[in-house]
C-alpha cells in the first residue's frame, strides 16, 4: 500500500516498535519461545539441582515413574530425569553450535555470492548445489564413523559444516534483491567497501530474516543430531536425547514396556523443534504485516 | 450519469485507528465521458479506483452509496460484487506486467476466465481486439513470460474490456511505461470507447500532462476529497483551486527555460488521515488560506460542470 | 533446456566426484593408523577374516604407494563395481550385501515419500486460508514435522506392536518364513511393512502440508490471483491455479529434502530392525565394517543423484516455463 505508507512514513524505531507491540500480543510467538525457555532453563538448572551421574548404575533397574525416581529408572537402574536433563544440555549445545556455523557459513557465502555476482556467485553457487545434494546424514557417518573419540562440539561442528547450503541459498536471493536498492547505491557511491556494505546496509536490513534462518538451522540441527546418536555415532562420553532413544532401542525398553525411558526424550526433541518452528511462523508475521490475521 | 458516486466514505483500519482515505466523496460520470483522476499519492485515488471494483482485506465501506446504470453497487460485499466486476466495472490494474498467470497459455487462461464466469469464450471477436491493439493472434498460444511488458499491458487491457463492462479503471496503467509507450496504451483506451468496448472510464494517475491528452474531464483530488473537478481544457488552463495552481505550476513546460524559473513542487506534505484537521485539509500549505477556511468549505458549482471546494475560489 | 540438463548434470557429476573423494579420504585423513586400529577394533575372531582384512586394507589404502596412485586405484575398483568385501559377512562382497538390502529400503521410501507427498500437499492447499481447517492442520503439520523419525517410529511400534499387538514390530517377514512368491508371504511382507512405512509417511506429511499451506497464501496474495478476484472470478478457479503454481516450489522442495529422508527411512529401519540399508548400517557401525559403510555411503550418494535427476525430468514436464526456454526453473 504506497499510499499509507506516504500518509505516515515510517521510521526505524516506530518499524521496531510496531514489531515488539505485535511479538508481545503473537501467541504463537509467545508459546513456542515459552516451551523453548523452560527445556533450556532445565537443562542449565538441572544437572545442578539435582546432582548426580546421569549413567551411574543405580539399585532399582526398570521402575516407573514415581516420587523418587520422577522419569523413572533405566534396566540400569539409571535416573531417567537426571539422564534427561543433562540430555537437554547436549541437544541446547548442538543446537547451538550445530546452527550457529551453518549459520555463519551461510551468511557469508550467501552475502558474498549475492552481492559480489559474477563469476564469484557462479563458484559459490555451484559449490552450494553441490553440497546440497549430497544426503548430509550419509556423511556425518561416515566422518563420525571413523572418528574414534566423538563430542558434542564434535558433533555439532560437522553438522554446521554439512547443514548451510540451504541457507546461503535463500540469503543469497535476499541479498540479491536488496542489492540493487537506492540505500546501498548511496553507500557504494559513497566508497564503502563490499564488507561494509553488507555489515552496515544489507544485513541489518534483513535482520529478522537471518534470525528465522538460524532457528531453522538450530532445529536441523538438533534433530540430524539425534538421528546419529541413535544410529550409534553419538558422543562417547556423556549423555544426550538421542543417545537416551538409543539405548533404549538397544535394551530393548519396548519390548520391555518401559515407557517413561523412551518417551520423555522423543518429545523434548518434538517439543524444542515444534515450539521453535512454531515461533518462526509468529516471527514471520510480525514481520511480515501481510501474513497478520485481520 | 452511468456512475453516481455520494458521500462515499472509506476508510482503512490500522493499529492506530481508521485512516479516512476517503472522506465524503461525490461526483458523477457521464457515459461515454473518461474522467482523469489526479492528485498526490496517498490522496485517496487508487483507494478510489479500487473501492468501485475490489476493496483490499483493510478497507472497509463506511458511508455513501455508488450507484451505477441506476442500479447501486454493494461495493463493502466482497461476494456480492462478484456479478458486477468484469461485466458492469472492470479494471486495468497497476501490476498489468504481472497480472497474467504464469503457468497457462493465454488462450487457455482467457477461455476458463470466461467460462468461470458463465460467458462464452469469442476467439474470434478476442483476436480482432488484439489485433485493434497491435497484438498478433499468436500471442494466445503463448505463456505470458514469453511476452515483452508492452505486450502484457495491451493484453490486459483486451482481456479486461471483453465483457463490454460500462465502466473501466485504469489504475496508474502508465506509470510503469515509457513515454512512447504511454502514448499508445492512451490510444488505445479511446479506441477501445469509440469502438464501445466500454462505455465511460476512470482514468487515475499522478501526471496531470498525460492525463489532458486523453480525459474529458479532470477530477483533483487533495487528502481523501475532492477538491476540483472540470472539464480537461478548464482544469489546466483555468483552475480555481489554489491547489490544482499549485499543481500546474509545478509542471515542467515545453519551451520555458528553468534557469530562470525554478521548477517546484508544492511546500509542505498532506495532513495525516488518521486524524485529519478540521476545515480546509489544504489550508497549511495554501498560499492564500484565510479565517475562513478553519471551516470545511463544501463543494460549489462555479459553473457549469466546474466544482470546487474552495472559500476563496 | 539443454542448458538446464547440462547444468543439472554437471552438478550432479561434480557432487558424485566429491563424494567419491570424500569417501578415499576420510579414512587416509583421520588421526590415527587407520590399518592398525580397524584391524584391533574389528575384533574378528576367525583368522581368515584377519588375514583377508589386512590384505584388503593394504590393497585398498597401498600405503606403500604414492596419494595419487591410491586415489586413482580407488576409483578403479570402484569403476569395476568393487566395494570390497564384507567384514561383518565374510567373505560376502559388499555390493552382494548392499544389493540385498535395497529393495527393502526402496520398498519403504518411495511409497511413503509420494504418498506423503501428494497427501500433503492436498491437506495444505485446502487448509490455506480456512480458518477452522487451518487451524487443526497447522499445528498437527508442525508436531509431526518437528518429531524425529526414529521417535514417532518407537512411539507406533509401542502402541500399535507391543499394547495392540495389531502389527510386528522387528524384521523384514516373520522368522518361520522363508522368502518367496506366495501370497502367504507376501501378505506377511506387507505386515511388517506397514508401520515403518505409515511413520515415515506421517512424519514427511507434515512438512509437506505445511510448506504446501504458506505456498498457497504466498500464490493467493499474488497479481494474477488479484486480477482474477478483479474480474470476479470464483475462488475454485484462482485456487486451482495458485495450487498448479504453488506445486513447482514443491516439487524442489522434494528434491531438497531427499537427504532429509533417507536420514529418515534410515533410523525408521533401525528401529523396526528391518532388513534394508539402514539396519546394515548399524551392522556395519557394530561390526567396525567400514567397507560396508562406505560401500553403502556410495549407494546412498548414487540413489539421491538419480532421484534427484528424475524429479529435474518431471520438473521440465510440470512447468511449462523450462519448456518455453525459458528462465523460469531457478533451482
Amino acid at each position: 500500500m504506497t499510499t499509507l505508507q506516504e500518509v505516515a512514513p515510517r521510521e526505524p524505531a516506530g518499524v521496531r516498535r510496531e514489531a515488539l507491540y505485535f511479538a508481545v500480543r503473537n501467541g504463537k510467538l509467545m508459546a513456542g519461545f515459552g516451551i523453548v525457555l523452560v527445556l533450556l532453563l532445565l537443562g542449565l538448572l538441572g544437572p545442578v539441582l539435582f546432582g548426580g551421574a546421569p549413567n551411574e548404575y543405580g539399585p532399582k533397574p526398570m521402575t516407573p515413574p514415581s516420587a523418587e525416581h520422577w522419569f523413572g529408572t533405566t534396566t540400569f537402574g539409571q535416573d531417567v530425569f537426571l539422564q534427561f536433563v543433562h540430555g537437554l544440555r547436549s541437544t541446547f549445545a548442538v543446537g547451538v553450535i550445530g546452527g550457529g556455523i551453518a549459520a555463519v557459513i551461510g551468511m557469508v557465502v550467501g552475502f558474498v555470492a549475492g552481492y559480489r555476482g559474477g563469476i564469484v556467485d557462479e563458484i559459490l553457487n555451484m559449490l552450494t548445489n553441490v553440497i546440497l545434494v549430497i544426503p548430509t546424514l550419509a556423511v556425518l557417518l561416515i566422518i563420525n564413523a571413523y572418528l574414534g573419540i566423538r563430542s558434542v562440539a564434535v558433533q555439532g561442528l560437522f553438522i554446521g559444516l554439512t547443514q548451510w547450503p540451504w541457507a546461503a541459498r535463500a540469503i543469497r536471493a535476499q541479498t540479491f534483491s536488496l542489492r540493487t536498492r537506492e540505500f546501498v547505491d548511496l553507500a557504494r557511491m559513497s566508497g564503502a567497501g563490499t564488507g561494509r556494505i553488507i555489515a552496515k546496509e544489507i544485513a541489518p536490513n534483513m535482520s529478522s530474516y537471518l534470525f528465522m534462518t538460524f532457528i531453522l538451522l538450530f532445529g536441523g540441527a538438533v534433530l540430524i543430531a539425534s538421528s546419529l546418536d541413535f544410529i550409534g555415532l553419538g558422543p562417547t562420553e556423556g549423555v544426550s536425547l538421542g543417545l537416551m532413544l538409543q539405548n533404549a532401542n538397544q535394551w530393548s525398553a519396548l519390548q520391555l514396556g518401559l515407557w517413561w525411558w523412551f518417551v520423555p526424550p522423543g518429545a523434548a526433541i518434538t517439543a524444542i523443534v515444534g515450539a521453535l518452528y512454531v515461533a518462526n511462523v509468529g516471527l514471520d508475521e510480525v514481520f511480515n504485516p501481510k501474513l497478520r490475521e485481520t | 450519469m452511468s456512475l453516481q458516486v455520494s458521500e462515499l466514505k472509506v476508510y482503512y483500519r490500522t493499529l492506530k485507528g481508521d485512516v479516512r482515505a476517503l472522506d465524503g466523496m461525490t461526483f458523477g460520470l457521464r457515459d461515454g465521458e473518461i474522467l482523469g483522476l489526479v492528485g498526490e499519492s496517498g490522496c485517496g485515488k487508487s483507494t478510489l479506483g479500487k473501492s468501485l471494483i475490489r476493496m483490499d482485506g483493510r478497507m472497509r465501506h463506511v458511508g455513501g452509496t455508488v450507484v451505477l446504470d441506476g442500479r447501486e453497487l454493494p461495493i463493502g460485499d466482497d461476494r456480492a460484487m462478484n456479478e458486477v466486476r468484469f461485466r458492469e466495472v472492470s479494471l486495468i490494474p497497476q501490476y498489468a506486467m504481472s497480472a497474467l498467470n504464469p503457468t497457462r497459455k493465454l488462450r487457455r487462461m482467457i477461455t476458463e476466465l470466461l467460462r468461470s464466469r458463465g460467458a462464452t469464450p469469442d476467439l474470434e471477436e478476442l483476436e480482432r481486439r488484439m489485433s485493434q491493439v497491435g497484438l498478433p493472434r499468436e500471442v494466445l498460444d503463448r505463456y505470458p513470460i514469453e511476452l515483452s511488458g508492452g505486450m502484457k499491458q495491451r493484453m490486459v487491457m483486451v482481456i479486461s474490456t471483453l465483457l463490454d463492462p460500462s465502466l473501466l479503471i485504469a489504475d496508474e496503467v502508465t506509470s510503469a511505461l515509457d513515454v512512447s509507450t504511454q502514448k499508445a496504451v492512451a490510444r488505445a483506451l479511446l479506441g477501445f470507447r469509440e469502438s464501445g468496448y466500454v462505455k465511460s472510464m476512470i482514468f487515475v494517475t499522478h501526471d496531470l500532462a498525460l492525463t489532458h491528452h486523453i480525459a474529458d474531464t479532470i477530477m483533483v483530488m487533495y487528502a481523501g476529497k475532492l477538491a476540483e473537478k472540470a472539464p480537461a481544457d478548464v482544469i489546466v488552463k483555468a483552475p480555481r483551486h489554489p491547489y490544482t495552481k499549485l499543481l500546474l505550476d509545478s509542471l515542467p513546460e515545453v519551451g520555458v527555460r528553468y534557469a530562470d524559473r525554478r521548477l517546484e513542487g508544492i511546500a509542505g506534505s498532506p495532513p495525516s488521515l488518521l486524524n485529519p484537521p478540521t476545515g480546509c485539509r489544504f489550508r497549511d500549505r495554501c498560499p492564500i488560506a484565510g479565517e475562513q477556511c478553519a471551516e470545511e468549505p463544501p463543494v460549489a458549482e462555479l459553473a457549469p460542470d466546474h466544482h470546487v471546494a474552495c472559500w476563496k475560489a | 533446456m539443454r542448458r538446464y540438463f547440462g547444468r543439472k548434470l554437471l552438478i550432479y557429476g561434480l557432487t558424485f566426484f566429491v563424494a567419491v573423494t570424500v569417501n578415499w579420504m576420510i579414512p587416509r585423513f583421520m588421526p590415527g593408523d587407520p590399518v592398525a586400529s580397524m584391524v584391533a577394533r574389528a575384533n574378528v575372531t576367525k583368522p581368515e577374516a584377519v588375514e583377508a582384512m589386512r590384505a584388503y586394507y593394504t590393497s585398498l589404502f597401498g600405503l606403500d604407494q604414492p596419494l595419487w596412485q591410491q586415489y586413482l586405484n580407488f576409483w578403479g575398483a570402484l569403476l569395476r563395481g568393487d566395494f570390497g568385501v564384507s567384514i561383518w559377512l565374510f567373505p560376502t562382497p559388499v555390493s552382494d550385501v548392499i544389493t540385498t538390502a535395497v529393495p527393502y529400503t526402496l520398498a519403504l521410501i518411495v511409497p511413503s515419500v509420494l504418498l506423503s507427498w501428494v497427501v500433503g500437499n492436498q491437506f495444505g492447499a485446502y487448509a490455506a486460508r480456512r480458518k477452522l481447517l487451518d487451524n487443526t492442520v497447522l499445528p498437527v503439520g508442525y508436531v509431526l514435522t518437528a518429531m524425529p523419525y526414529m521417535w514417532l517410529a518407537v512411539l507406533l511400534a509401542w502402541a500399535f506392536g507391543v499394547i495392540l499387538g495389531w502389527f510386528p514390530v522387528a524384521g523384514g517377514y516373520s522368522f518361520s518364513m522363508r522368502p518367496n512368491w506366495s501370497g502367504a508371504f507376501l501378505l506377511d511382507l506387507l505386515h511388517h511393512w506397514t508401520l515403518p512405512f505409515l511413520s515415515l509417511f506421517l512424519v514427511a506429511l507434515g512438512g509437506w502440508a505445511i510448506g504446501m499451506r504458506n505456498m498457497i497464501i504466498y500464490e493467493l496474495e499474488s497479481d494474477y490471483s488479484n486480477y482474477l478476484s478483479a474480474l470476479g472470478a470464483p475462488s475454485r478457479l484462482i485456487r486451482r491455479y495458485a495450487f498448479r503454481n504453488a506445486v513447482l516450489p514443491q516439487i524442489t522442495g522434494l528434491a531438497l529434502q531427499l537427504g532429509v529422508l533417507v536420514a529418515g527411512a534410515l533410523v525408521t529401519e533401525i528401529v523396526f530392525a528391518y532388513p534394508g540399508l539402514g539396519s546394515l548400517i548399524l551392522k556395519a557401525i557394530q561390526n567396525k565394517d567400514f567397507f560396508l559403510l562406505q560401500g553403502t555411503f556410495l549407494f546412498i550418494v548414487l540413489g539421491v543423484l538419480i532421484a534427484n535427476f528424475i524429479i529435474d525430468i518431471v520438473y521440465v514436464v510440470v512447468d511449462p516455463r523450462t519448456r518455453a526456454g525459458m528462465a523460469g526453473a531457478q533451482a
